[in-house]
């Protein structure tokens, strides 16, 4: 289907599909096997300015919108959603600063972002705070002109490969949800360090750790926004990035929807290639149904996102449940076409399979995006 | 330092396929692509001009179409673009190619460097590169697959040969060709497609470069293309059977006419 890009999104699409064929395709079985960082790439990618993206020209970015970012991380989520979460997570991480930050900490940080020269990571999550973000153990004590923080965040994406962390911790306990701030920890702050990477069961490129904090000690400065607006903050960056999300699961999908068809067209049995029949076929259409339904929806949801409503949670949520759920299925059914082969690492459609599921998982489980739409209409239908 | 480029734009090999009727090329609906070794060629003045300073101009002669690679090469890093284009440069071999190069060289001035692809994958001469040292009357190295040091003066770099690589030095102004192994060419940047995009790209006709039409296009080239044809596909089919040692005799045999 034709969805009548503009030129400069072609020109994404083009540069990111470039990146996807030439360079992570080649390579993603490798960096799955070895558990690798792939330095190299994003060095690429970066050199190629897709870093730049979502960041504002004045801070040396490119000034896209979400559906810019929708649109190369469909392409790279194709190769690899690995390398396209390594890539994403960078962009989550500065969102907290586009969202609250201040002009001198945007001037700061994003330069060097938009370039690739510096990685940044997102820290929410923590042992006994995952869907409900208000388990949050962190803290960050004012002494002085220095905050001292205390905690560990776990399961942080790009953790050990990031320079710049945005982190959430609580300021005042007593305060509940307006309790919480967002802080910036940098690479080398005193007190800091990122435990050993996690062993995963997919997206195995990317690098998980957990982030420790011993009395680390970090400028007054390096608040973001104003003190208790930090769960605020999460969500809006939240819902900012969840297409991002949906949209690797487009791409894998894409991915192991084209490796199944070509197989499907090669493979004879009962003397003939296993696409005539129909039991394949179908198959196969559904995947192709459900991935181009997907990809309306998410295509649909980035363009409302970028003409700037007022609340987007639900259909930042609606596109990130429908487009992973279709990516898990897709990828379960190719693996399925496949048969035997499929179930083999020497296929890219076993990989698939493995890295689809956390699609499902992070940025907010599949389950609670449910309950951000079911209480948005529960919002909705009470107002009549 | 003033890096020039040399680039082609050419069918993809890929696609190729020759008209039945007439026994050419059939270009209508094959996709044009810049020729793969002057990927390389644009990438290595790029990464020079990284490390040295300067600027990088890309030279084409070729149809109006021909801009594509030019703006191709651009978004990967070169500075500025110069198209040589005029219907009197139709039917050049690599002589007048050569020839119409080295006049527009002059025109667009002072160079410390110049690098062209080994080979253009259509007409596979290699005579272009070397030609166009000749006529600008500098030193040339062909098939350089490394550069191993470079400086405002000059390279230290190694040329493939068969049997290994010779290590070599030279002072600017020099000619290079270049292959593959050279380096791995650069995904095009957003920024650079953009000034892509918006980049006006200078053209020059024959007259411009003060061309003499008797060494231009067809009157300027010696080679003659007399006919052009597929070879035909004769292919026999033989088994040979027995013990190892007969079959082998077998087949020394039947290569022997051919010896």
């Amino acid at each position: 289907m034709d969805y009548f890009l503009t030129e400069e999104q072609e020109m994404i699409v083009g540069i990111a599909r470039q990146i996807t064929d030439e360079r992570i395709i080649p390579q993603r079985a490798e960096l799955d096997e070895n558990d690798a960082f792939p330095r190299a790439i994003l060095n690429e990618m970066a050199r190629a300015d897709l870093f730049g993206i979502p960041i504002p020209e004045e801070f040396g970015g490119f000034g896209g919108g979400c559906f810019d970012i929708v649109l190369a991380l469909e392409q790279l989520g194709r190769g690899c959603i690995g390398v396209g979460t390594a890539f994403a997570a960078s962009s989550l991480g500065i969102y907290p600063l586009l969202i609250a930050g201040s002009r001198e900490m945007c001037e700061k940080y994003l330069p060097d972002v938009a370039s690739g020269k510096k990685f940044a990571a997102f820290g929410l999550t923590e042992a006994n705070a995952g869907s409900d973000a208000s388990g949050i153990q962190t803290t960050a004590v004012l002494d002085g002109d220095e905050w001292v923080l205390n905690g560990t965040k776990q399961w942080i994406t790009n953790g050990g490969e990031a320079q710049i962390y945005t982190i959430v911790a609580i300021t005042d306990r007593s305060k509940g949800a307006r309790g919480a701030s967002m802080l910036v920890v940098e690479e080398g702050d005193p007190g800091f360090s990122c435990g050993p990477k996690e062993k995963k069961m997919g997206i195995r490129s990317s690098s998980t750790t957990e982030l420790i904090f011993k009395d680390c000690r970090i400028p007054k400065d390096r608040l973001i926004g104003r003190k208790g607006t930090g769960f605020i903050t999460v969500m809006k960056t939240l819902d900012s990035s969840r297409p991002g999300i949906a949209a690797l699961g487009l791409g894998l999908a894409q991915g192991a929807l084209d490796e199944a068809a070509t197989y499907a067209k090669q493979r004879v049995q009962f003397g003939k290639p296993i696409i005539a029949f129909q039991a394949v076929q179908h198959m196969l259409a559904d995947m192709a149904i459900q991935l181009e339904a997907a990809r309306a929806l998410v295509y649909g949801a980035a363009r409302h996102i970028d003409a700037h409503p007022k609340d987007i949670s639900k259909v930042s949520s609606m596109c990130k449940v429908f487009a992973t759920d279709m990516a898990m299925k897709v990828a379960t059914d190719a693996v399925q076409v496949m048969g035997g082969y499929g179930y083999m690492r020497e296929y890219p459609v076993e990989k698939m399979m493995r890295d689809a599921k956390i699609l499902q998982i992070y940025e907010g489980t599949n389950q609670i995006q449910r309950n951000v739409v079911g209480q948005e209409l529960n919002k909705e239908y009470g107002r009549a | 330092m003033k890096i020039i480029v040399c680039i082609k734009q050419v069918p993809d090999a890929k696609d190729v396929r020759l008209d039945p009727k007439t026994n050419t090329l059939a270009r209508e609906g094959v996709q044009s692509i810049m020729n793969p070794y002057d990927l390389h060629a644009v990438e290595e003045a790029v990464r020079l001009r990284e490390l040295l300073g300067g600027e990088v101009t890309v030279l084409s002669m070729g149809p109006p179409q021909a801009e594509e690679v030019l703006r191709q090469a651009i978004s990967c890093g070169a500075d500025q673009a110069v198209l040589v284009s005029d219907r009197a440069f139709a039917g050049a071999d690599t002589w007048a190619t050569s020839y119409t190069l080295a006049k527009a060289v002059n025109v667009i001035g002072a160079f410390d460097l110049v690098l062209c692809g080994k080979q253009a994958i259509d007409g596979d001469t290699a005579q272009v590169g070397p030609g166009l040292a000749m006529r600008l009357q500098i030193p040339y190295v062909t098939c350089v697959q490394k550069v191993r040091e470079a400086t405002d003066s000059g390279l230290v770099l190694e040329r493939m040969m068969d049997d290994g690589y010779d290590v070599l030095a030279l002072d600017f102004p020099a000619l290079l060709t270049v292959v593959k192994d050279l380096n791995e060419p650069r995904v095009p940047s957003l920024k650079g497609k953009m000034r892509a995009k918006k980049a006006e790209i200078r053209r020059l006709t024959a007259a411009d470069i003060g061309a003499d039409p008797a060494c231009i296009g067809l009157p300027g080239s010696p080679t003659q293309v007399v006919k052009v044809f597929p070879p035909e596909a004769r292919r026999k089919r033989a088994v040979f059977t027995g013990n190892l040692d007969d079959q082998i005799g077998q087949l020394v045999d039947s290569l022997h006419p051919y010896l």
